[in-house]
């Protein structure tokens, strides 16, 4: 199931998380957030929560955590791991391009 | 068993193919390729597309175009063509490690946006350097940007930007823009918006701190160079055809567009079709696209007769 993680659950939900997070930092006037949008839905899907969570933020109306993170650019996707940045990506991107870049995660 | 006809690529003429082909019942297969949608996804509204007359978003329009063509049969790939072979039919076009057979090919890989092929600029794009402005002015409010270029688009991103930015400065080879007679004077009214001319961005600053804080700048004409502080960079310095992958297969002009015979679609190569951007150097609209993509899908269909 995909979250949606907000500037009011990011500490819980995602830094204190104990499994990695993905996060797709996205707005609804984006082009390229739009496309990206069926494939996250996707994997979070496909993917166990046990393993990989997964949600997106909109920079819109969170634009503290994405100021925090130095989001300055979007579709632009985070994942965390121990309230850490541990892997980031930029712009439209395969969804098997995104599962290579998740598989240390999800093995 | 061949696929009747792959369509290499997602933007209006790929779609336009897509639905003219399936409704010919050839089950066309179609690779989405690195940028599902095209083009038109890096914009806001549409206005000149006939049939919407409130206008579009570009990103609903494709949306619209995609949801048609599966609606008739379309197979759709989501995935980029990294290599083809049109040396004998079947043709052969490679993703990754799948080879798929077909017996005609549509072309439809539309344009890139030039970059300025700096390496601070590829170690910054998302922090700071930005191929979207549509996408990412919002994250300039209260900031200061440059904008290289001196065409319609480099107007066209200049005053967009000003929404969000406090200052918008366009950067430009030249003494003077080649942009539109309109388009230069709106931006040239903006109170927001200033001209560098004659200078050149040699590099962009920031890499170190993970983040753009300037850019160094070139006089084109003494020479001399100098830093300038700025917390974005957006270059709208023109489009390149994406013909890449098909150097030494297929007939392509200096510029790098697909050559296709006059009033047609055909390229050098028999029942190999291009459509849009890719073979347009001339028009590059999405309706222009899309009627040669309709084009394309009626002379392949006349091909595998
Ligand atoms: C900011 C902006 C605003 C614009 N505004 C307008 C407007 O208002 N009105 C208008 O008419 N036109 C506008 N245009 C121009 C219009 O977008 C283009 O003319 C049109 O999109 C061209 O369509 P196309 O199908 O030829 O290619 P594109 O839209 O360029 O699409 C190319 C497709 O090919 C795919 N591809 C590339 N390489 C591969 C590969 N190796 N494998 C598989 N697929 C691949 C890409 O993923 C993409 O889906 C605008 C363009 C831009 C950049």
């Amino acid at each position: 199931m995909e979250h949606e993680f907000t500037d009011q659950n990011f500490q819980n939900e995602v830094l204190k998380s104990k499994v990695p997070v993905l996060v797709d930092f996205w707005a609804p006037w984006c082009g390229p957030c739009r496309s990206m949008a069926p494939i996250i839905e996707e994997l979070a899907n496909e993917i166990g929560e046990d393993k990989l969570k997964i949600g997106k933020c909109n920079v819109d109306e969170n634009s503290a955590v994405a100021g925090q993170f130095n989001v300055m650019s979007i579709p632009t996707f985070l994942v965390f791991q121990n309230g850490k940045v541990v892997e980031q990506f930029v712009g439209s991107v395969q969804k098997v391009a995104v599962k290579d870049k998740l598989a240390r995660f999800i093995s | 068993m061949p696929h009747n006809l792959i369509i290499i690529g997602s933007g209006p003429a790929g779609w336009t193919a897509a639905i003219y082909a399936a409704r010919a019942e050839l089950k066309p297969v179609l690779f989405e390729g690195p940028e599902p949608g095209g083009q038109l996804m890096t914009t806001t509204e549409v206005e000149n597309f006939p049939g919407f007359p409130k206008g579009i978003l570009g990103s609903e329009l494709m949306a619209n175009m995609r949801e048609q063509a599966k609606r008739f049969g379309t197979e759709i790939i989501s995935d980029n063509v990294t290599a083809v072979d049109f040396s004998a039919r079947p043709f052969k076009v490679t993703a990754g490690t799948n080879v798929h057979e077909a017996n005609s090919v549509i072309i439809s890989t539309g344009a890139t946006a030039r970059r300025l092929g700096l390496e601070s600029e590829k170690a910054l794009y998302g922090k700071g350097v930005s191929a979207c402005a549509t996408c990412d002015g919002f994250f300039f409010k209260g900031k200061q940007v440059i904008v290289v270029g001196g065409g319609d688009a480099a107007m066209e991103e200049a005053c967009f930007l000003t929404r969000f930015a406090d200052k918008v400065t366009i950067v430009h080879r030249r003494a003077e823009f080649k942009a539109s007679k309109i388009m230069q004077e709106r931006a040239l009214a903006n109170p927001k918006i200033q001209v560098i001319w004659n200078s050149a961005v040699e590099e962009i600053l920031g890499v170190d701190i993970g983040h753009v804080t300037g850019v160094k700048l070139k006089d084109t004409v003494t020479g001399e160079t100098r830093d300038m502080a700025i917390d974005g960079v957006f270059a709208a310095i023109g489009h390149e055809p994406t013909t890449a992958l098909f150097k030494n297969i297929l007939d392509l002009d200096e510029k790098g567009y697909i050559k296709t015979a006059p009033d047609s679609t055909c390229t050098s190569i028999q029942g190999v079709f291009a459509a849009g951007d890719v073979q347009d150097a001339k028009y590059r609209q999405a309706i222009s696209a899309a009627g040669s993509g309709c084009m394309a899908a009626i002379e392949a269909e006349r091909f595998l007769a």
